[in-house]
């Protein structure tokens, strides 16, 4: 069962495509909670890491990581210039809820609507939530799947990781 | 698929030769599940004693250029997919690039119209749902606000495609941003057409062989308000029948209608919708989830606990009227009810109902078509449920539910009227957390679900359940889990069992490692609100998934 896809991978490695560590994000549209369409390469910063975090209404440990991060979210803030955006993969049944949500609960963040899943297939995101670390360059430089209290200390730490770089 | 692999490879090659941007990544995941048999939950063992679903997926991009392709695995399939998945192989792999606005796409795809009333090509791969088009795809932006997209195609069934050729176009232009219009008040308008086509058979009745349906949409954005409304209609598809009776010529329809208001620390979502003969399939006549190729998105809130969500809604296609009201408000920190942190409510109401009469059906002997606002005294569905966030103090957070259901099982699992009845259920949910020090949390989830029956009915019911779940957690890397769901109040007391899984695993970055043992119920699994039903499981699973 395997084989053919160590056969993929050493084929894919011999015509000198590289794994390449830092990834760029995907060119896919999403939608913001007002209504436009947003493509996620023009996420920006201004040099400052962001980061990217899958989410729904219908999922607790998204929301519980959200929570915890909206609870610190001021100082990380102030000491590293980080930008949380929230990307919501509710579909058309929970879509209207990530607003009055979103609002009801104070989040700072950028939310976006992603509601028939092509940026979450695009970044290889499997199960929610999942949470991608994006450099001042653009680049995905770390990312997590899951969430268990305490996560977004890890995370943190790798915000500060690379600005100290 | 050999060939299409190695063709794909060759693709990426020459393109890696001459570009200079280019990047791969993609993601795995495997699962393997043991089976034991179980005769008093009706487990049944599995011939090949370990089952396994697994795929990998791979996108190359490069500037404007994209490659993908997932390589699937069933050996055999989980007992809960559908046993047409199987074997291996690439039944998904797609080329992409864009210019001046215009993306091209050759191969498979996934697609949405609207709110997915006359169209969603979507996956989910928790479910073993993947209607993926084969085909050609164009996506356009002609100038400001003004977006096309078009598509030609056929959907996948399992490791093959529907008959069905699907056409389909799709509209919207953004009022303010075309104009050029500075006004506070948004307006988006979208429009959607889809036809398919399939050879007729039918020696008695003429049967169409192009069949279509359409539908159009408005958003209207004002400061913290939100209104959509999209509105499908469904020209007539006959089945291929001999049978005159059998026959229906009549149309379909459905609406949406949603109106948010929000702002902080409060919102409002109300929502009404109508499905009348609206099943729309990728190959006619067919049967099962694989060949819907449109989507009504059911109206109640999707449940994360489990006897929450033992019984849930599903919508009715062919024809249901339901409404949804929910309401989100933060009690600010300092206040009576706010604590030190504040507290957050949610309260959800819905009910779902047959239209008056039944599906529009039109042939010699009948002609019914149900009034467009009329709730039948049928009820499918209500839930009126409140759930209360709370963190307590830096070491102790909570989360509790109420709730009252109730649920035409006679009909929604399409048992005989008077089996089963409608089952009124009174909920509650209380889920705690505890942090013992940096990283080390323990969370307790306990669960209690009364019911009673409303009808009288000729079998026995399930009654009464509860379940307790203890769960440790070490961040970043460990969780462990136990959990038992008991069915103490089973009318047959031989049924009155327990439910036991124990959890164990690992996680490191983008890569989760998943060990589990114990008996699943048979029942209806939710994940990301879409349900399906699965059978009894007693045995071992290992699931590891990694992206990179």
């Amino acid at each position: 069962m395997k084989k053919p896809i160590i056969l993929l991978i050493a084929f894919l490695l011999s015509c000198g495509v590289t794994f390449s560590q830092d990834r760029s994000l995907p060119n896919i549209e999403v939608k913001t909670l007002k209504g436009n369409s947003f493509n996620i390469q023009d996420l920006d910063n201004q040099g400052n890491p962001m980061v990217i975090s899958f989410w729904a209404t219908w999922c607790k440990p998204c929301k519980k990581e959200l929570n915890a991060i909206a609870e610190v979210y001021d100082d990380w803030q102030d000491e590293t210039g980080v930008k949380l955006i929230a990307i919501s993969i509710d579909d058309t049944r929970s879509m209207s809820k990530v607003a009055p949500y979103v609002n009801s609960s104070d989040w700072e963040y950028d939310v976006y609507l992603d509601s028939n899943s092509d940026l979450k297939r695009a970044m290889g995101v499997s199960t929610v939530p999942h949470t991608f670390l994006i450099n001042g360059e653009g680049k995905i430089v770390w990312n997590h799947k899951g969430y268990i209290d305490g996560d977004e200390e890890e995370l943190y730490e790798q915000i500060l990781s690379i600005l100290v770089k | 698929m050999k060939t299409q692999a190695l063709t794909i490879l060759l693709i990426i090659c020459s393109f890696k030769l001459a570009a200079q941007n280019s990047e791969i990544h993609g993601d795995f995941s495997l699962t393997l599940q043991s089976y034991v048999e179980d005769e008093t939950i009706n487990a049944a063992a599995a011939d090949e004693v370990v089952l396994n679903n697994a795929f990998l997926n791979l996108i190359y991009s490069s500037n404007n250029f994209t490659v993908g392709l997932r390589y699937e695995s069933y050996l055999n399939a989980l007992l809960d997919y559908d046993s047409e998945f199987k074997g291996n192989g690439i039944p998904y792999r797609y080329a992409t690039y864009s210019i001046d606005g215009l993306e091209i796409t050759a191969g498979n795809f996934y697609e949405q119209f609207g709110s997915g009333l006359i169209f969603r090509s979507y996956e989910e791969k928790g479910l073993g749902i993947d209607n993926a088009m084969d085909g050609i795809r164009l996506k356009y932006r002609i100038g400001k606000g003004i977006s096309l997209k078009s598509f030609i195609g056929k959907s996948r069934t399992f490791f093959t495609y529907a008959d069905g050729i699907l056409r389909g176009i799709d509209g919207e232009i953004d009022v303010n941003e075309t104009f050029g219009l500075e006004k506070q008040t948004k307006y988006i308008l979208g429009g959607s057409f889809i036809s398919r086509y399939e050879q007729r058979s039918n020696p008695k009745f003429i049967i169409p062989q192009n069949v279509a349906a359409y539908a159009g949409r408005l958003n209207i954005l004002n400061g913290g308000w939100n209104y959509y409304g999209e509105y499908a209609y469904k020209i007539n598809d006959p089945i291929n029948s001999l049978q005159e009776s059998e026959m229906n010529y009549a149309s379909g329809s459905a609406f949406t209608n949603s109106i948010t208001y929000s702002q902080r620390g409060f919102g409002v979502t109300a929502e009404v919708h109508r499905a009348d003969n609206m099943l729309l399939l990728s190959e006619r006549d067919r049967t099962g989830k694989a060949y819907i190729m449109n989507y009504i998105p059911t109206l109640s809130k999707p449940h994360a606990y489990t006897l929450l969500a033992i019984y849930p809604c599903a919508t009715q296609a062919m024809g249901e009227l339901g409404v949804q009201l929910d309401l989100f408000y933060k009690f600010k920190k300092g206040t009576l009810l706010g604590g030190k942190y504040g507290t957050k409510i949610n309260l959800n109401l819905s009910r779902i109902n047959a239209l008056e009469g039944g599906n529009s059906m039109l042939n010699d002997n009948i002609d019914h078509t149900p009034a467009l606002l009329s709730f039948d005294e049928e009820l499918y569905f209500s839930d009126i449920n409140l759930e209360i966030n709370k963190k307590v103090n830096k070491k102790v957070k909570y989360n509790a539910v109420f709730a009252h259901q109730k649920y035409n099982k006679d009909f929604l699992e399409g048992k005989t009227p008077g089996e089963y009845g409608t089952l009124s259920s009174t909920i509650g949910v209380i889920d705690l957390s505890y942090k013992i020090k940096k990283g080390h949390t323990i969370r307790i989830e306990t669960q209690a679900l009364f019911a009673k029956e409303i009808d009288s009915v000729s079998k026995k019911q399930e009654g009464d359940w509860i379940m307790a779940l203890a769960e440790y957690t070490i961040s970043p890397n460990w969780f462990f889990a136990i959990q038992d769901m008991y069915n103490y109040g089973n009318e047959d007391e031989s049924k009155r069992l327990h439910y036991m899984n124990i959890n164990f695993g690992f996680l490191k970055g983008a890569t989760r490692f998943e060990i589990g043992y114990g008996k699943k119920r048979e029942g209806i699994f939710c994940v990301g609100g879409i349900c399906k039903v699965v059978p009894s499981s007693n045995g071992l699973n290992l699931s590891i998934t990694s992206s990179f």
